[in-house]
């Protein structure tokens, strides 16, 4: 349980109904808990999970997991700021939930922290200025 | 001003300004100068404390004249960028105002609007040097014939481009928060229902007309910081309201003083003028402004030292209260505990979180104290004064 990741999990079309996520607990002794799911109309179902387990473990199951069909992205590789396009106001502070933007109580500049984020989305649409890009599970780029 | 005769005036600063030798503070280093000297030593070592405040100010536009076209044109209507901007004024004369929507935007129409473009996007458009498509629309005259122009344009081909905001820098604001059972979107940022957040946009102790509450140095002809160019005070801000309760400090318990601002669009820089979208709200402006206060008296030190914890400002309810003019504010909270991060309202204690960036509002005024130290920037004595309350509160030990 020393090892945590936050993932997309892509099911194309060919294993959209294929049960494969249970494996993840009775093979590689994985615990994972559910942030996000959808299921778009390209016929494509989208998950986001937080994996827990022995890095070892982790890194098996997502192993599984390609190897089945599904593609697996770590979400923190795949959002970000825009640098320029952020002013530092702080409206996405007011909505995000997992602490992955919080001001810094000294300089109150707003910190990006994307290991934290779960691509809720909630920010993406109180940004005033447009800023936070990929942090919306349907426009993630897997 | 019996009590404190004038001690320095506008000129006797700026001779110092043009000899080099004016000291110069941000109103946050002024806080501890007045603290740990007393305000008699910091009204003689200070001669001028610069301000700055960085955020969504609705109340902004922008005249434009695209200059003459051939044949000549009365334009009586114009959209820039989609944009629809006020022509009702001379032939090629436009106010481009931030909160107009682009044509066909859905608005409300699916519940929270995204508003992706307006008028405060057309302006950061034109200053960072992008080029926008401006369309006219004419009845025709004899004397301007033509009746439609379409026109490619930069902000250096425009004739002449005058930001000019009716209403900027409120001086002390509401603190927002939602008593009703749904998420509503409003000015004030996203309120989660039953008091699960409060939002506030304030630069509290850096900002302009808390540091001078009684407006003692401002007036018409007061040179500015204004979207990172050189600006000026035109008049007071519409809804200007002097008379708001003040507290032991002077500082007004809501909303009171605005200024009305004006400068040149052709001089200033998007990174101080930045077009907003404001979910299920509409499209504004992000504006930055800096006022320079110089300290003739010892009056005006005291004020200048004013701190986050000297400042409340009421909690007022968006969900209900405040869409129906009705109720009164849950309480009065300051900006040290805003700026914390939680405050308290009816017992619980909720999440407190800025909607005007801090971080620029400090850029804003390090830049005017450089502008003035450097020799650039002279400051612009008051001439017509904005409405003051008639008695003001006492400056303790002062004499």
């Amino acid at each position: 349980m020393d090892y945590s990741r936050i993932v997309l999990l892509v099911f194309h079309q060919e294993v959209m109904y294929k049960p494969l996520i249970y494996k993840l607990v009775r093979e590689f002794d994985l615990v994972f808990n559910i942030l996000e799911a959808k299921i778009l109309p390209r016929r494509e179902g989208r998950l986001i999970l937080e994996l827990n387990g022995s890095k070892e473990d982790v890194l098996r199951g997502i192993e599984y997991l390609e190897k089945e069909g599904v593609t697996v992205t770590r979400i923190a590789d795949q959002i970000h700021r825009d640098e320029e396009a952020c002013v530092h106001c702080g409206a996405c502070t007011a909505v995000c939930r997992t602490g992955a933007l919080v001001t810094d109580p000294e300089t109150m500049e707003v910190l990006f922290i994307p290991d934290k984020c779960v691509a809720c989305g909630q920010c993406e649409t109180a940004c005033p200025m447009n800023a936070l890009i990929g942090v919306n599970i349907e426009r993630i780029s897997a | 001003m019996t009590d404190f005769p004038q001690k320095k005036t506008v000129e006797e600063i700026n001779d110092k300004i043009r000899k080099g030798n004016c000291v110069v503070v941000t109103a946050e280093q002024m806080i501890g100068i007045v603290e740990s000297e007393g305000v008699k030593s910091a009204a003689r070592k200070v001669d001028v404390v610069t301000t700055g405040t960085f955020g969504t100010m609705c109340s902004s536009g922008a005249f434009l004249n695209f200059g003459h076209t051939k044949p000549k044109m009365k334009a009586s209507q114009v959209w820039i960028n989609g944009v629809e901007s006020y022509a009702g004024i001379a032939a090629v004369d436009c106010y481009v105002g931030a909160t107009q929507v682009k044509r066909g935007d859905p608005l409300n129409g699916v519940h929270p609007g995204r508003f992706y473009y307006g008028g405060g996007h057309v302006i950061e458009d034109l200053v960072a040097g992008r080029e926008v498509r401006l369309r006219a629309e004419s009845y025709g005259t004899d004397c301007y014939p033509n009746r439609e122009a379409v026109l490619n344009m930069k902000l250096e081909d425009m004739r002449d481009a005058v930001l000019h905001n009716p209403r900027n820098a409120y001086q002390n604001y509401n603190c927002a928060v939602n008593r009703s059972d749904r998420t509503i979107y409003t000015y004030m940022g996203v309120l989660r229902p039953n008091l699960a957040n409060a939002t506030f946009s304030s630069a509290g102790q850096l900002s302009p007309l808390l540091n001078d509450p009684y407006y003692l140095t401002m007036g018409t002809g007061v040179r500015i910081f204004l979207g990172g160019g050189v600006g000026v005070i035109s008049w007071a801000g519409t809804q200007h309201a002097p008379e708001t309760p003040r507290n032991e400090r002077g500082i007004p318990v809501g909303g009171a003083g605005t200024l009305m601002l004006t400068g040149d669009l052709k001089q200033m820089n998007s990174r101080f003028l930045r077009g907003a979208s404001l979910i299920g709200y509409g499209t504004s402006l992000m504006v930055g402004v800096g006022v320079p206060i110089p300290i003739l008296n010892e009056e005006i030190a005291w004020h200048t030292g004013v701190s986050n914890k000297e400042i409340a400002c009421p909690v007022v309810d968006y969900g209900s209260d405040y869409p129906n003019a009705e109720g009164a504010p849950l309480g009065q909270v300051s900006y040290a505990d805003l700026y914390s991060g939680s405050i308290e309202v009816a017992g619980k204690k909720i999440p407190s979180t800025p909607l005007s960036s801090l971080p620029r509002a400090r850029e804003i005024a390090d830049t005017l104290k450089g502008w003035i130290e450097a020799g650039q920037f002279t400051l612009g004595a008051a001439q017509e004064p904005l409405k003051t309350p008639e008695t003001r509160v006492k400056v303790p030990g002062g004499g």
